[in-house]
């Protein structure tokens, strides 16, 4: 679903750049300005041509800093039918999205709950806002803040994968943490 | 009681048991189907003769009216290529020859402001004598709709019942990642777009005036209660807690909207005034309780509930208190709807792996009756006249809406575009 939104909005914004090229005639006199180039992000004076300067590496880490971490975190928990029992091969996910949060309480998350096509669009949205609640119940018992999690339901509306099998609609009886 | 209906129908019903058997009329030009299946069927033998038009009107009036009627699977239409405006005197013998128990005849013309008058006049061709007729002049846009009321005019007289082909339904539309609320004339034809957008449209509801629909939008990642003018498009947010935001529900008087929220936990049924204010917690159980209805007398709710286990439909007092089963037939039962004199309630049944159409009448002890065959029935919504239900199914992979009526014999399916379509929800008298 993700990466189908992904290619969606790629698709979007090609249908952008196309619309202007399209539009923009480029030999039709814009004003072009010239300009001395400059090191970019040059402090001190004289980098760029100092030697020692030129060594200087600035560390990015992972570790500590917040989104990119919680890219790695496994996020999403499948459930059995008409289940909303966080199942133990699960634990492991809770765990580390639980510390996470407990990490770093200005995190915050958002838990969506996912049913498979079968019943009413209501029904449904009921049953996955039980399955995120439910979510939520494991994550605040380990260690996060209820504050830091807004369980919420997108019933049977948005599926992971199409299709009406058992195995498409285990796909589909989830629950997404997304962070934002 | 109309001599019309009482005495004639029962000639035509004669007739029809003949047959006994499903039948399918599928007229070329139209893209609706009807069916009528079992024995019983009557249809009154009825010509629909083309309107005089000066070949100036943008809608194909008399075949607007021939079309509702046809659709309502109580009239056998008789092939009419004869135009005869509403001044002709018709020769009643010669349509008693061919058989048929009323005529209607009638005109479409452009006046000098640019409306167009359209007249009718409606023959009792046994007795040979005028049984109705009008005029109305409407501008360009609304000749659709004047020819809607024609067939509803014609509706009324012949069979005693108000006609609803005047009426609009909302539906919702997904086309690959779009989502769009449309309000359309009650044959699915016309629509226009209320709403667009790339997430989810659910649960669409009028307000008992016409004037506004209530639905649920997930367009910020999650499910918010939208309340939206529909002659203005201006639109509001009036459930937008912490959680889900669901399930509104008008009040008959439109004071005030049910909705289901999760904020407190769990999802349970609120009341609110009809801008969100006066927020009231009506349901306190640890289940499920959704998809509320008003009852028409505004007095008691019924509502979804897992409480017993599975989901059942319950009624309580809208001013609080005790909740009592109304379903007991299988072990999931949702989506409730009532007949607009509440003495009928379809709504969705599980059975086996089926989701079906049923109803049954309150205040009895009858079962449920099935009312239909197919296996992916959702949200059944009642017509005003309380005479047809409509609701979601699928067909061929797709999904379509249906309508029906209560003794599941007549069924149409309503001309759309090549896209699913869902979440049918009829609107009231009075357009």
């Amino acid at each position: 679903m993700v990466t189908m939104r992904w290619r969606w909005l790629t698709w979007a914004v090609v249908g952008l750049l196309a619309g202007c090229a399209s539009g923009v005639k480029l030999d039709d006199g814009a004003p072009v300005e010239t300009r001395t180039p400059t090191e970019v992000g040059a402090g001190a004076s004289g980098a760029g041509t100092s030697g020692a300067a030129s060594s200087k590496v600035a560390s990015v880490d992972l570790t500590k800093s917040g989104s990119a971490a919680v890219n790695t975190l496994p996020r999403v928990i499948y459930f059995d039918f008409d289940s909303f029992v966080v199942k133990d091969e699960y634990r492991a996910t809770v765990e580390a999205n639980a510390k996470a949060l407990a990490a770093d309480r200005k995190k915050r998350v958002s838990i969506e709950g996912h049913t498979d096509e079968r019943g009413g669009r209501e029904y449904n949205l009921a049953l996955g806002q039980k399955r995120a609640e439910a979510v939520q119940k494991a994550l605040v018992l380990l260690g996060a803040s209820t504050d830091q999690i807004e369980a919420v339901s997108f019933g049977k509306e948005r599926p992971a994968v199409q299709g009406s099998d058992e195995p498409a609609m285990a796909k589909n009886r989830r629950a997404e943490l997304n962070y934002h | 009681m109309n001599p019309l209906r009482l005495t004639r129908w029962r000639r035509a019903a004669l007739a029809v048991c003949a047959a006994a058997m499903t039948m399918v009329i599928a007229p070329a030009a139209a893209q609706f189907r009807v069916e009528i299946a079992g024995v019983g069927g009557t249809q009154l033998p009825l010509a629909v003769a083309k309107f005089k038009d000066p070949g100036s009107a943008p809608q194909p009036v008399s075949a607007i009216v021939s079309a509702d009627l046809e659709r309502s699977g109580l009239f056998r239409m008789l092939d009419t290529p004869e135009v005869i405006d509403e001044t002709a005197q018709p020769a009643m013998s010669d349509w008693r020859a061919r058989a048929a128990d009323a005529l209607l005849t009638g005109s479409v013309s452009r006046l000098a402001d640019g409306r167009f008058d359209v007249r009718f006049r409606l023959w009792d061709v046994v007795k040979g004598q005028p049984l109705v007729a009008q005029s109305a002049a409407v501008p360009a846009s609304d000749l659709r709709l004047a020819a809607h009321r024609v067939a509803d005019a014609v509706y009324e007289k012949l069979t005693g019942d108000k006609g609803v082909f005047s009426t609009r339904i909302a539906y919702v539309t997904k086309a690959g990642n779009r989502f769009t609320l449309r309000v359309a004339d009650a044959d699915g034809e016309g629509a226009q777009v209320a709403l667009a957008s790339p997430e989810p449209i659910i649960s669409p509801s009028w307000s008992s005036d016409g004037r506004e629909l209530a639905y649920v939008s997930f367009e910020s990642q999650k499910a918010v209660v939208w309340v939206q003018d529909v002659a203005s498009g201006k639109r509001r947010a009036v459930a937008n807690f912490r959680g889900s935001n669901s399930a509104p529900a008008w009040s008959p008087d439109g004071k005030r909207m049910a909705v289901t929220l999760s904020r407190d936990g769990g999802s349970q049924i609120f009341l609110m005034d009809r801008n969100g204010e006066n927020l009231r917690r009506l349901t306190q159980s640890a289940s499920i309780d959704t998809e509320p209805v008003f009852s028409p007398d505004g007095l008691s709710l019924y509502f979804v509930s897992d409480r017993g286990g599975g989901p059942q439909i319950y009624r309580m007092p809208v001013g609080g208190g005790a909740a009592e089963r109304v379903t007991f037939s299988g072990g999931y039962n949702i989506s409730p709807a009532l007949s607009p004199d509440g003495r009928n309630l379809a709504y969705i049944s599980r059975q086996g792996g089926a989701y079906r159409l049923v109803v049954q009448e309150l205040g009895g002890n009858a079962p449920p009756r099935n009312l239909t065959d197919t296996g992916s029935d959702e949200r059944p919504s009642f017509s005003p006249n309380g005479r047809l239900l409509v609701y979601a199914t699928q067909s061929q992979g797709r999904d379509v809406l249906m309508t029906t009526t209560l003794d599941g014999r007549i069924k149409t399916s309503l001309a759309v575009s090549q896209t699913d379509v869902r979440e049918p929800v009829w609107g009231p008298f009075g357009r």
